[in-house]
């Protein structure tokens, strides 16, 4: 087994509710709470999960736009936490992030040859003319023309915005590209052209990817290993075959059978998860999704039941199937 | 088919500096009264367009209603003035606009803007209208309705505002509803709860629901007949399962292909370029550029929306070729 690129070991964010005199925090909200996940290279993560579960949490301090409260990161043999601020932003290099929304994530006020030269000109001393031939060579790469270079963002659609920011991001020739929910604001056709172009830059360039998706059948099509969060913490992870075949969570089952798709016949035939993911501050006793389970017995408000083994790798915490074993 | 609502050779053009493009071009669409019908097309489609123009609210300029009659319980609802189109919005048709964040008024509790609706479109009492908003927000499933009347639209979460949202759009009896794309952006989860309500209320109240959507598996489980678009034309029309499981036009094919199922069936690319520019007028088929199947008819003459099997139609060339 090869050295995992990213090894994310009881990763843990708490954001302090303050209140009170001297604004002391009075509680705490638990937004990623003990995630331990490894990635080797060349291999896609995709993570999952309602909105507030999380993911995005999760990233920002995987990629330490943020501190964490506690826990490790190792990204190719370097702690992350323990480097400086110098040797960081070395690093950085070799992660870099496409966020969701392409309207928002491009500066409208600069031309296309800035933003996806930007990242050029912080790390590397190319000069100018260099810069543009290596910006008009990612365009090509991402399948834009070459003259897109002296236009501005919002003379291009949605899939082609999502398209700069993707040659934006592999600019540097990162190791690791996160990819926050790449395609959720954009058509399923300019999606389909998306998802196709990532996989061929994936297998052109050597990339590793964090996919952040609530669209379960993206996810099904990118990853190889799918983890489910749910109030801050991997309920399910495994091979996508088996996460997605053979759910092992109720969560994850409910999550799969709420989405629509065209073989399907009624609305009856998707499943709605009744309430809403309970607040981060104050989890519900042991199992977290307890509340909302269907299946739930007796044992599930009581402990809350570790992420185990079920056999090749494919973990769940649920009290349930862990008895079955 | 009934005469409850039919949009009739309906043509909208847009100003631009490089002169007036048609974006709405509609032959004949006809809805039943307590039908779902769902519009499915790209982004630039015209879906929005044409919800807009039926509710006359196109901002015009640079929209231009160049002809055509859509007709609403024996009314034409392009001869009305906006003042009588006033009172047809929100008493007898509304609308749930996409993202429920910019439709909701944030310096206003939510409560507030619901009793604001009814009390314009109802000549009621203060009390009364309270009233009414409690029993709305609870018929939208929204527990402790008192609570939810008091908070403002940041306090609630995408799936509490879109259901705010459906409760203000048939706060006054509206019989005709146009929902576009309800549940963009909101968690599968979610989706799955705000659809059934929307289909339950639909059933207890009779509405006609005109549901725009850009994801096929949507439209599969709610909606009854389904009208794909491209570039403000109807390419194919039909029930859902003639639609979707009996596709015929080449642009359907590509829509329905462009879903990602599984790691091993690659989607097939080939056939999805972009939409074309809109030009000023086209001779012949729209998709003419983008068609793998083309022949040379397609350029200079523009397919007729024909039917194929009751109530299946289709604007091809070439498959009324083959059925010939």
């Amino acid at each position: 087994m090869p050295e995992p690129i990213l090894k994310v070991s009881d990763l843990k964010k708490y954001y302090p509710v303050r209140g009170g005199f001297f604004s002391k925090p009075v509680a705490w909200v638990k937004a990623v709470d003990g995630v331990s996940f490894e990635i080797q290279p060349g291999e896609n993560l995709g993570l999952v999960g309602e909105s507030g579960c999380g993911k995005s949490t999760l990233v920002t301090v995987v990629l330490k736009l943020e501190e964490p409260t506690a826990g490790k990161v190792i990204f190719d043999g370097h702690d992350l936490f323990a480097m400086h601020q110098q040797e960081l932003r070395h690093l950085r290099k070799d992660i870099q992030i496409v966020f969701q929304d392409p309207f928002w994530s491009l500066d409208p006020r600069l031309l296309i040859k800035d933003i996806v030269g930007e990242p050029l000109k912080i790390h590397t001393r190319m000069g100018a003319d260099e810069m543009l031939s290596k910006v008009e060579e990612l365009l090509e790469m991402v399948g834009l023309p070459r003259e897109g270079t002296f236009k501005y963002p919002h003379e291009f659609s949605g899939g082609q915005r999502q398209r700069i920011a993707i040659a934006r991001a592999l600019a540097l020739r990162p190791k690791l590209v996160v990819l926050d929910e790449p395609t959720s604001s954009i058509d399923v056709l300019s999606q389909a052209q998306i998802l196709e172009l990532l996989k061929d830059l994936k297998d052109k360039l050597g990339l590793t990817y964090i996919l952040i998706s609530h669209d379960l059948s993206v996810v099904n099509y990118m990853a190889d290993k799918i983890a489910v969060m749910y109030l801050g913490k991997i309920v399910e992870y495994g091979m996508a075959e088996m996460v997605f075949n053979q759910p092992a969570h109720p969560y994850t089952k409910a999550l799969l059978s709420a989405v629509p798709t065209i073989d399907m016949q009624s609305l009856d035939d998707i499943a709605t998860l009744e309430g809403s993911v309970p607040s981060a501050i104050n989890p519900p006793q042991g199992c977290r999704f307890h509340p909302r389970c269907c299946e739930a017995k007796e044992i599930c408000g009581q402990q809350e039941p570790p992420l185990l083994d079920l056999g090749d790798g494919h973990l769940a915490a649920c009290h349930l199937r862990q008895m079955l074993i | 088919m009934g005469n409850y609502f039919a949009i009739e050779n309906l043509k909208v053009n847009y100003k631009t500096f490089e002169g007036e493009k048609q974006v709405l071009d509609l032959e004949h669409l006809a809805l039943d009264k307590g039908e779902t019908f769902g519009l499915v097309g790209e982004s630039g489609a015209g879906k929005t367009v044409l919800a807009l123009t039926i509710l006359r609210l196109l901002a015009t300029p640079p929209g231009v209603i160049a002809g055509g009659q859509i007709i609403f319980d024996g009314e034409d609802l392009l001869g009305k003035s906006q003042k009588e189109m006033g009172k047809i919005r929100g008493r007898r048709m509304s609308m749930i606009f996409q993202d429920p964040m910019s439709t909701l008024n944030p310096v206003f509790t939510v409560g507030e803007q619901i009793i604001r609706v009814i009390q314009h479109n109802k000549k009621v009492s203060r009390k009364t209208a309270t009233q009414d908003a409690l029993t709305l927000i609870e018929r939208v499933n929204l527990p402790d309705a008192a609570n939810i009347m008091s908070k403002y639209a940041h306090e609630l979460s995408g799936g509490q505002r879109q259901r705010i949202i459906i409760a203000m759009a048939l706060s006054c009896g509206a019989e005709f509803l146009i929902a576009d794309e309800p549940t963009r952006n909101l968690d599968v989860t979610i989706q799955a709860g705000i659809l059934k309500l929307i289909a339950q209320l639909q059933k207890e109240l009779n509405v006609t629901v005109l549901f725009i959507a850009n994801n096929l598996g949507l439209v599969s489980v709610t909606c009854d007949r389904v009208g794909i678009l491209y570039q403000g034309m109807i390419v194919e029309i039909g029930t859902v399962k003639e639609v979707l499981k009996t596709p015929l036009h080449p642009y359907t094919h590509t829509l329905l292909n462009a879903v990602p199922r599984s790691k091993q069936a690659k989607i097939d690319l080939s056939q999805v370029g972009l939409m074309g520019k809109l030009t000023e007028s086209v001779a012949g088929c729209r998709y003419y550029g983008r068609c793998l199947r083309k022949v040379e008819r397609c350029r200079v003459d523009a397919p007729l929306l024909t039917a194929v099997d009751g109530t299946h139609l289709v604007a091809c060339h070439r498959l009324h070729e083959e059925a010939v």
